[in-house]
């Protein structure tokens, strides 16, 4: 059973939910960027949460698959067809032997995810299937003229769910361990203030920019391990958010850690657009 | 009175112990691995995290209890057979006031150890260079450092674990395999690993 990639944009990549506990070797965690979505897909098409699945900037995929297999888009919302016929976002569809499935671009958002019953069954390196875009560890990008191979279905599929309505909120933070780097009010400036999403955002990393966050302290700081979701303000002032591919140390403050549970804001927000942070 | 200098939260599910230095931080994220109920220990240059734990106020009261570097047990000895014959040795020689042959000897002379590891799955930050023998990062990286450079910078030691980019001084090279995911563990040269350098020719 495969999937023959017949058109994938730049930066598709496998994911699942990662690869945490390697960090003490240099070894990013990655995963799904928008975790939320990532579980959903999974639910609908009957697959444990931890199968891998096809995570995609800006939709534009085109497979065709063999042998039939339940498929369920989720994350940005997006057309989909199958086989030229309008098919539905967030819910089971079955892609026939032979069947191409096409996912169009989302009109908000950024990040669709496209969970296959069985799973991306690409062999796993240490304990993931996920690409890691900093490190090159676990699978390459996903390529044109590639086949996918996929697992057995775990079980039927569950179409039972509904798509939450995610209305995009402010990101909560918690004071971040290098808060005394920091001018007494720069957690609240940082709440208070919207943060325009730069072009510079990626895997690895939301680049913010804003008026610059101004330090007490100069000076460079030791390299410290980061967490997931760190708010680290290099010399500039402008915050950068630590998503999956994050390197496991860090060379500059951290005024706020971001709560794990709202980083899918960051993976669905595109250049230009805002965002907030509120405390947590 | 123990080495911590400060435990922090960071955010619901981490905590970050800052120590004296690099040799204290590897010695608790030692004896942090074998005590701890957590998903990372990671150490660095001053700080030891400990992420992906349920409570944070029990983690940061057993980490108070931790009895400092002296009692620390040694890490397994790593030996890597070493080629000095690294672009950058006869700078460095020359800034230790040495002919490149002694300087050689004096790095393989010294035990290293892993620090922690950044930059690269696999690239651990070796002390063991004195103070007095720190070494300058090159004033313009390479855009290619080869697998298995061994080079220095300040008073490390790096082995690249893969061909990258590179700003330290390199001094020689090993064949040794730094890092394979599919061996356990991946890194040769993974935190508390003690390393000798032996000189080959």
């Amino acid at each position: 059973m495969t999937l023959e990639v017949l058109q994938a944009p730049p930066r598709t990549t496998i994911q699942d939910r990662g690869r945490p506990g390697w960090a003490h070797l240099g070894v990013p965690r990655a995963g799904a960027l928008d975790r939320p979505a990532a579980d959903l897909a999974n639910r609908l098409v009957g697959n444990h949460e931890s199968a891998a699945l096809v995570e995609a900037v800006m939709g534009g995929l085109r497979l065709r698959g063999s042998g039939g297999h339940w498929v369920a888009v989720t994350g940005a919302a997006c057309p989909v067809s199958v086989n030229g016929r309008p098919a539905g976002f967030g819910r089971p569809e079955w892609l026939p032997d032979g069947g191409v499935l096409e996912i169009g671009t989302p009109p908000a958002g950024v990040r669709v995810m496209l969970a296959v019953a069985g799973g991306i069954a690409v062999p796993p390196m240490l304990g993931s299937r996920s690409t890691d875009t900093l490190a090159q560890v676990g699978p390459p990008f996903v390529q044109q003229g590639q086949r996918l191979p996929i697992g057995s279905p775990a079980g039927p599929p569950q179409p039972v769910d509904a798509v939450p309505a995610r209305p995009t909120t402010a990101m909560r933070v918690y004071p971040g361990p290098g808060l005394d780097w920091f001018t007494p009010g720069a957690l609240e400036e940082l709440c208070t203030r919207p943060w325009t999403v730069s072009t510079e955002s990626d895997r690895i990393g939301m680049r913010l920019e804003g008026p610059a966050l101004t330090r007490a302290r100069t000076g460079e700081m030791h390299s410290e391990p980061m967490v997931l979701g760190s708010v680290q303000v290099p010399a500039n002032g402008r915050p950068l958010v630590f998503l999956a591919d994050h390197p496991v140390t860090g060379g500059y403050p951290v005024l706020a850690v971001v709560s794990e549970a709202d980083l899918w804001v960051a993976a669905q927000s595109r250049p230009g657009e805002t965002i907030n942070f509120a405390r947590a | 009175m123990n080495a911590i200098t400060g435990i922090r939260p960071v955010g619901p599910h981490a905590v970050l112990v800052s120590v004296a230095d690099a040799d204290a931080a590897v010695a608790l994220a030692t004896w942090a691995r074998d005590r701890l109920d957590a998903v990372d220990i990671v150490p660095a240059a001053r700080s030891v995290l400990v992420d992906g734990i349920a409570d944070v106020s029990l983690v940061t009261e057993q980490v108070a209890t931790w009895p400092g570097p002296a009692q620390s047990t040694p890490g397994p000895l790593v030996e890597l057979e070493v080629r000095y014959d690294g672009p950058d040795l006869a700078d460095v020689a020359q800034l230790w006031g040495l002919a490149p042959d002694e300087a050689a000897q004096r790095h393989a002379d010294l035990e290293h150890r892993v620090a922690f590891c950044g930059f690269a799955p696999g690239f651990g930050y070796l002390s063991g260079l004195p103070e007095e023998w720190a070494v300058p990062r090159l004033s313009s990286p390479r855009s290619r450092v080869p697998a298995g450079a061994v080079a220095v910078a300040d008073q490390w030691t790096g082995v690249y674990p893969q061909a990258s980019p590179g700003g330290w001084r390199i001094i020689g090279h090993t064949d040794a395999e730094l890092w394979d995911p599919r061996r356990q563990p991946p890194a040769l040269l993974a935190p508390g690993v003690r390393v000798r350098f032996r000189q080959v020719r």
